[in-house]
């Protein structure tokens, strides 16, 4: 468990990278920690590269992640794991979704996608947690709950309850959305302990 | 939004921002959209008792809640940095007139230009207007500050400058609400020629009373609280404010710190005296040397410049690796293929500058999701310098090449952007007579942004029903005999008719006409995506050139080529990922083997 860290949340604009580090935020606020949050909006949010940058601990000054000091990266989609090495450490805790969106210059057959790009990590000795979290929230019934999945994962290694977070969904996601919402989050809190 | 365990709220700087003008009882604000200060009006018109809405640009903003000061209620505009540009001349000049009702202007800077063309310092206007500036470091501190922003305006008779730059107006905290508050300036038209009409006579007598101002407010930063001096050893001491003071108290937690919760005018006293406490003085900010050069100016030596980089965001890395040397990185980067941000699936935008990329012409561009034609394959923007710019360099480039340039050059302007600076620059396209064209991409709202109504949407800013502006009209009106409106989807007509016009010897507009995909009507819309049939496809890429991130190419071997049935030659074959297509059938009417059809045809 990581009492006090510094997570990175990244992937392509529209995989609601923002909803997943928002409901990790309020539950980690909820379990009475202090937290700070740095997000990108704009121009990268259309189909570009970005991350969310959550901080949390006793007291929390800087709303960024420095280079070399992410304790987990969560990423939403495999190549954007790598993207963001210079992040971590040899300790950090990433926890990949292994589906691919191909950026325009492998979409149009320029550059291909990088083969076992994984290996960038492993060879380091990072500890590498792969999932294939879009086909989990297609068997729970929403594909849109790709980012609760991860933050399913993710739960697993920080200090905060599991009722912390139902508690939080069920306060903050409309009901419409709640149940298959927490059967996503379950699901990933299940996957993260096979 | 409060979370249960501390009653905090949970607030973005620009929520916060929105909370704060609604605690300190602002009754008139007005903006620009622009990142990173958006979501500051977004927000504050969900409030109720506060007049909120989107100007056609920031000066008309800046102008509208000057209007309202003057007869007597709090007053908001907001701005992105080089929205101060567009707002300057109002700006100047109210620091002459100074207020009735208190007056704010949020101004958000971009460092590291996120979102944006440049990474101008706009603490340098506070200094060049004579007006005092607040800078918060956190979300709490942007809603504390505003509030002290009115205190401080109608204190002083000035418009009060509130900067934050994007890790402030991004980044989420915790925040405590207050108490709303209200102004003591009776709400009434109040005739007051000496202070409001700036011509030279009354103009010079308020030029006196900036300085005495001025000088005022100097000595109250020697007091305000905000300006703080934390006591850590004495051997570092660092000046800094903003977003900055949070990177020097986690790089450096045993240093003393002066932070400055007022970065214009200085506490002069208040500095020397830290200076002189401290062995080695360290002048912590982003961009400019702005502090630097100010307690230079003092006579008071000190780091800045020397070792903090002038370019990009700072964070506490950066400033830990400049003054000790220490790098916590411990990994290099790796190479990837780029992921640049890309227009959307369904974007009406491609397909007009897909069209426009078969003319050969030099594309004077500007501001806008639109600016992305920039990028391969579509690569059709050759010019973006600011708001408006296109149009009017379209005509200079016009009368600089005369004959010799016609038919080769044309501008591209959004429909915000065209309302917010670029009806002038037509203006002098007829007036002055050149034979420019301008091609107006109107998706009916204001998109990089996040989806703002504006003038021509034909709702506010709260959805309700508003007049729509009419650009065909309006064109005429100016006195444009050639408007011609096109649906940039259907490319061959698109390229058809910008031919004729962009080689018409006369001014001429084209109106590229088609809802953004993200507006709310069109994400309710339900989409027909198309599909490929595999069979069809000859590997021609024609439609991979539309860079359309619902399209992707697959390579196959000889040995799969075969299996499908595919010529030798055929390296393999373009995909639609069904989930991400937006149904505009732009790929369609490229593909000449009918391998691209709507998804129903099956």
């Amino acid at each position: 468990m990581i009492e006090q860290g510094n997570i990175l949340f990244c992937g392509v604009g529209g995989q609601g990278i923002l909803l997943a580090s928002e409901v990790t935020a309020f539950s980690l606020l909820a379990a009475g920690m202090a937290a700070r949050k740095s997000e990108v909006h704009g121009m990268a949010q259309r189909g570009g590269s970005v991350t969310a940058q959550l901080r949390y601990g006793t007291k929390v000054y800087s709303p960024l992640i420095s280079p070399g000091e992410a304790d987990m990266v969560v990423a939403f989609e495999m190549m954007e794991a790598v993207r963001y090495l210079p992040y971590m450490h040899s300790q950090t805790k990433v926890i990949v979704n292994t589906h691919k969106i191909f950026p325009p210059a492998v979409a149009t057959g320029k550059m291909g996608y990088p083969e076992n790009v994984l290996a960038e990590l492993t060879s380091r000795d990072i500890d590498v947690k792969e999932l294939d979290a879009f086909e989990i929230a297609g068997k729970v019934g929403e594909v849109r709950a790709v980012n609760i999945v991860m933050v399913g994962v993710l739960s697993t290694y920080l200090p905060i309850d599991e009722q912390v977070y139902v508690d939080v969904m069920n306060e903050r996601i409309p009901e419409r959305f709640r149940d298959v919402n927490i059967k996503a989050f379950q699901e990933g809190r299940k996957i993260a302990a096979a | 939004m409060t979370t249960k365990s501390t009653d905090k709220l949970w607030l973005s700087g620009n929520e916060a921002l929105a909370l704060g003008a609604y605690e300190a009882g602002v009754k008139v604000a007005s903006g620009y959209p622009g990142t990173p200060s958006t979501e500051i009006m977004e927000n504050l018109s969900k409030y109720d008792g506060v007049y909120t809405e989107w100007a056609p640009n920031e000066k008309v903003g800046l102008e509208v809640a000057l209007g309202a000061s003057f007869v007597g209620v709090r007053a908001l505009a907001t701005m992105k940095h080089v929205g101060m540009n567009v707002a300057a001349d109002p700006l100047f000049t109210s620091s002459y007139t100074g207020i009735r009702g208190g007056l704010v202007i949020i101004n958000a800077d971009d460092p590291g230009m996120h979102s944006s063309q440049n990474e101008q310092d706009n603490r340098n206007y506070a200094y060049a207007a004579k007006l005092p500036m607040l800078e918060p470091c956190d979300p709490q501190e942007a809603k504390d500050f505003l509030k002290t922003a009115y205190w401080l305006s109608e204190g002083y008779d000035t418009p009060v400058i509130v900067r934050t730059t994007t890790r402030i107006a991004h980044v989420k905290g915790q925040v405590t609400p207050g108490e709303k508050t209200s102004s003591s300036v009776k709400p009434e038209i109040v005739k007051d020629a000496a202070k409001f009409v700036m011509l030279p006579g009354n103009a010079i007598n308020r030029r006196k009373f900036v300085t005495e101002r001025m000088k005022k407010l100097s000595e109250f930063a020697e007091t305000f609280p905000e300006n703080r001096i934390e006591w850590g050893d004495g051997t570092r001491g660092f000046i800094t404010s903003g977003i900055s003071y949070m990177y020097v108290k986690e790089a450096f937690p045993e240093a003393s710190v002066l932070k400055l919760g007022m970065v214009w005018p200085l506490p002069e006293k208040m500095i020397r005296s830290f200076a002189e406490q401290v062995d080695e003085l360290f002048i912590v900010e982003e961009l400019d040397p702005f502090l630097e050069l100010h307690i230079k100016a003092l006579g008071i030596s000190c780091h800045g410049k020397n070792l903090i980089p002038a370019e990009g965001e700072l964070n506490t890395a950066i400033i830990r690796k400049a003054i000790t040397g220490e790098d916590s990185a411990e990994f290099a980067p790796v190479a990837l293929p780029p992921r640049p941000p890309n227009m959307c699936p369904g974007c009406p935008h491609r397909g007009l500058f897909y069209a426009l990329s078969k003319q050969k012409v030099f594309v004077a561009g500007d501001i806008g999701c639109y600016t992305l034609g920039f990028l391969p394959p579509l690569s059709s923007m050759d010019s973006c310098v600011c708001m408006g710019a296109g149009v009017s360099a379209v005509h200079g480039m016009a009368k600089a090449l005369g004959e010799e340039g016609m038919g080769k050059e044309v501008a591209v302007i959004g429909d915000s952007t065209f309302v917010h600076s670029g009806i002038t620059g037509l203006i002098n396209i007829v007036y002055n007579d050149s034979y420019s064209t301008v091609i107006i991409l109107d998706n009916r709202i204001t998109a990089m942004t996040g989806q703002q109504p504006n003038a021509s949407s034909g709702t506010n800013i709260k959805g309700e029903p508003a007049q729509m502006l009419n650009f065909e009209e309006l064109c005429r009106a100016i006195g444009v005999k050639h408007v011609v409106t096109v649906n940039p989807h259907e490319i061959s007509e698109t390229k058809k008719v910008l031919k004729e016009e962009i080689n018409r010897p006369e001014p001429s507009v084209v109106i590229s006409r088609a809802p953004c995909v993200l507006i709310p009507s069109e994400k309710k819309r339900v989409k027909v995506p198309y599909w490929t049939r595999i069979e069809n496809c000859t590997g021609c890429k024609a439609c991979l050139g539309l860079g359309c991130p619902a399209i992707h190419w697959v390579p196959v071997t000889p040995e799969e080529g075969a299996k499908l049935g595919f010529k030798e030659k055929q390296k393999g074959y373009s995909e639609i990922s069904i989930e991400l297509c937006n149904g505009c059938g732009q790929c369609a009417e490229l593909c000449k083997f009918d391998a691209i059809t709507i998804k129903e045809d099956k």
